[in-house]
């Protein structure tokens, strides 16, 4: 249940876009929808990062593996145990960029019936080279919305596709993101413990990335369409002047590829894929480890308010006499 | 807000990306590309027979691929005549008969590569067709 009801989800809204083209609603899944989804991504994520600044982090809570800062003599590690800017920085790029803390990650087994650990890369090997291939992927796409395509961009194409298999030229990242995509899958069908904690929101954007993958690629290589008319449907949205004569022209498998990225774009801002905003603010990553050295107060309750006894003694006197406790001022 | 200096900055940093194709082409016209047939090879042709090798469609979306297949067709299976959908015969050729039609390269095949970005590898080898610089 928790894997088949979003993959119906995604074929239904394939299908959808097959009915919506036969239909004739270009202009609804060309130009309305993906305005849309972009405008509820945008808002949604602004919403959402202002909603965790809310909460007040009082205390510095990174989580460390490294020797803190103390006495001269004894070295401290500087990127995992940061206790200057400097080092969050270094850190922070590590895990950004690298997946600094995912490479950590341990197997634990029973074996002769002792607990034994073992380092667990697949995980992160196959979690760095999705999230590489997608930004790389998303760059080269950068060509479709402008008019003078940058050196940077093209040299990026260029080395994407250095390999020169085929015509139009095959890109490497294509393959890359297909393979990784599907290990990550494969990894919650066949591992009990991560099937176990699966739920439909972790199945439902793999299960979109692969659609909108799978529908690239097939559109690149094998069902081809208009992709000049591609670009001048792009030039047009993002010169808010989109031309409703070319719509026709493109071919639905584009439709596909681009209503499911709307999907995905639009379901951003409230699943699991936050964590693209969330891991810069992870408290326990962007922090220095400096409650030693500088003392944090706690922003919502001070300055504390303490209630003497003085005061407690003003509130009850009256009572206290009464009941012949003895009093300090009558 | 908590934070509030470095929530900003971050968010702005989200915005400028996000919507950098907006702003990056604010004030640009987009002019489509529209590549010239009016070769004198394709003018001698009577006005009801010029066309490419499949129909336009066809060529606009598949052009590259039926290279890459005239391409092994001739290196490597050694069949050198292509037979169109019409039923006419072409020699599997890019100089001799592609470039036969569309002589005028940078009027044609460069206006709608430029446009998409994607500059073809093959002309490191094969020769372009000769035309005057514009
Ligand atoms: C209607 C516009 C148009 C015209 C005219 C045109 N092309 Fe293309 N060509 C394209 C597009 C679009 C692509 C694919 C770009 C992409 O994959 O983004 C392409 C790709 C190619 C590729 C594959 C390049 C690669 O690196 O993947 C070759 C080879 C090619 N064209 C040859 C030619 C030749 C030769 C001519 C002139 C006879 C020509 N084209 C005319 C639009 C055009
Ligand atoms: C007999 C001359 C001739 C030959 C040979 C020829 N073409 Fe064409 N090509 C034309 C004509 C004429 C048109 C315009 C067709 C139309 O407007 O219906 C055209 C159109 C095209 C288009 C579509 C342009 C557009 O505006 O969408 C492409 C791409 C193209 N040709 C590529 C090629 C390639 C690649 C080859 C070699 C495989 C080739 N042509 C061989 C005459 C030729
Ligand atoms: C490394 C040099 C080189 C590059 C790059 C190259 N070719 Fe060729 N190509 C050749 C040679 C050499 C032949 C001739 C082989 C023969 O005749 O047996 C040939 C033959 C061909 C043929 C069939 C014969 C003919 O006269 O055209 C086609 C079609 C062709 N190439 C298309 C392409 C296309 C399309 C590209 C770009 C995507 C390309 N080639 C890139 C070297 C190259």
């Amino acid at each position: 249940m928790k894997i088949f009801f979003p993959l119906v989800i995604v074929m239904i809204l394939v299908l959808l876009v097959f009915a919506g083209i036969k239909a004739n609603l270009y202009f609804l899944f060309g130009v309305v929808i993906p305005y849309a989804a972009l405008a509820v991504f945008v808002l949604g994520f602004i919403y959402r990062v202002l909603k965790w600044a809310s909460s007040p982090v009082p205390f510095h809570i990174p989580t460390t593996c490294g020797q803190e800062k103390t006495l001269p003599w004894i070295k401290q590690n500087k990127i995992e145990n940061p206790s200057s800017a400097l080092g969050v920085i270094i850190r922070m790029a590590l895990e950004v960029f690298a997946f600094r803390s995912l490479f950590r990650n341990l197997k634990t087994e029973l074996r002769d019936g002792k607990i034994v650990y073992g380092s667990e890369k697949w995980l992160w090997a196959a979690g760095l080279a999705f999230h590489w291939s997608f930004l790389i992927i998303l760059v080269r796409h950068l060509r479709f919305f402008m008019e003078n395509v940058p050196v940077v961009l093209k040299t990026i194409e260029g080395l994407d596709s250095f390999l020169q298999i085929g015509v139009p030229l095959f890109y490497m990242t294509d393959a890359v993101i297909l393979a990784a995509v599907t290990y990550l899958f494969l990894r919650r069908l066949y591992l009990p413990q991560i099937k176990y904690i699966s739920l439909a929101a972790d199945y439902f954007p793999l299960f979109l990335i692969f659609g909108i993958v799978l529908s690239g690629v097939l559109m690149r290589y094998f069902f081809k369409v208009h992709i000049v008319g591609v670009k001048i449907l792009a030039m047009g949205l993002v010169g808010f002047n989109p031309d409703p004569k070319i719509l026709s022209e493109i071919g639905a498998i584009f439709y596909v590829h681009l209503f499911l990225l709307s999907i995905l774009f639009a379901y951003f801002p409230f699943s699991k894929l936050m964590h693209l905003g969330g891991v810069f603010l992870s408290p326990t990553r962007n922090l220095s480890n400096n409650s030693r050295e500088v003392r944090h107060i706690n922003p919502w309750n001070y300055p504390v308010h303490v209630h003497t006894y003085e005061e407690y003694e003003n509130d009850f006197r009256d009572k206290m006499k009464k009941a012949g406790i003895p009093v300090e001022k009558e | 807000m908590y934070n509030a200096g470095k929530i900003i900055f971050g968010l702005l940093i989200f915005l400028a990306l996000v919507t950098f194709p907006f702003y990056n082409n604010i004030g640009k016209v987009s002019a489509k590309p529209e590549p010239k047939i009016d070769t004198p090879e394709i003018q001698k042709l009577p006005e009801n027979e010029r066309k490419c090798v499949e129909p336009k469609d066809f060529m606009r979306g598949e052009h590259m691929q039926m290279l890459n297949d005239w391409r092994d067709s001739v290196v490597r299976e050694d069949n050198g005549i292509y037979m169109s959908s019409q039923g006419k015969q072409f020699n599997m050729s890019l100089q001799n008969t592609c470039m036969k039609c569309h002589s005028n390269k940078k009027e044609f095949c460069d206006k709608c590569h430029n446009y998409m970005a994607v500059a073809p590898y093959c002309w490191t080898c094969h020769i372009q067709p000769k035309e005057n610089k514009s």
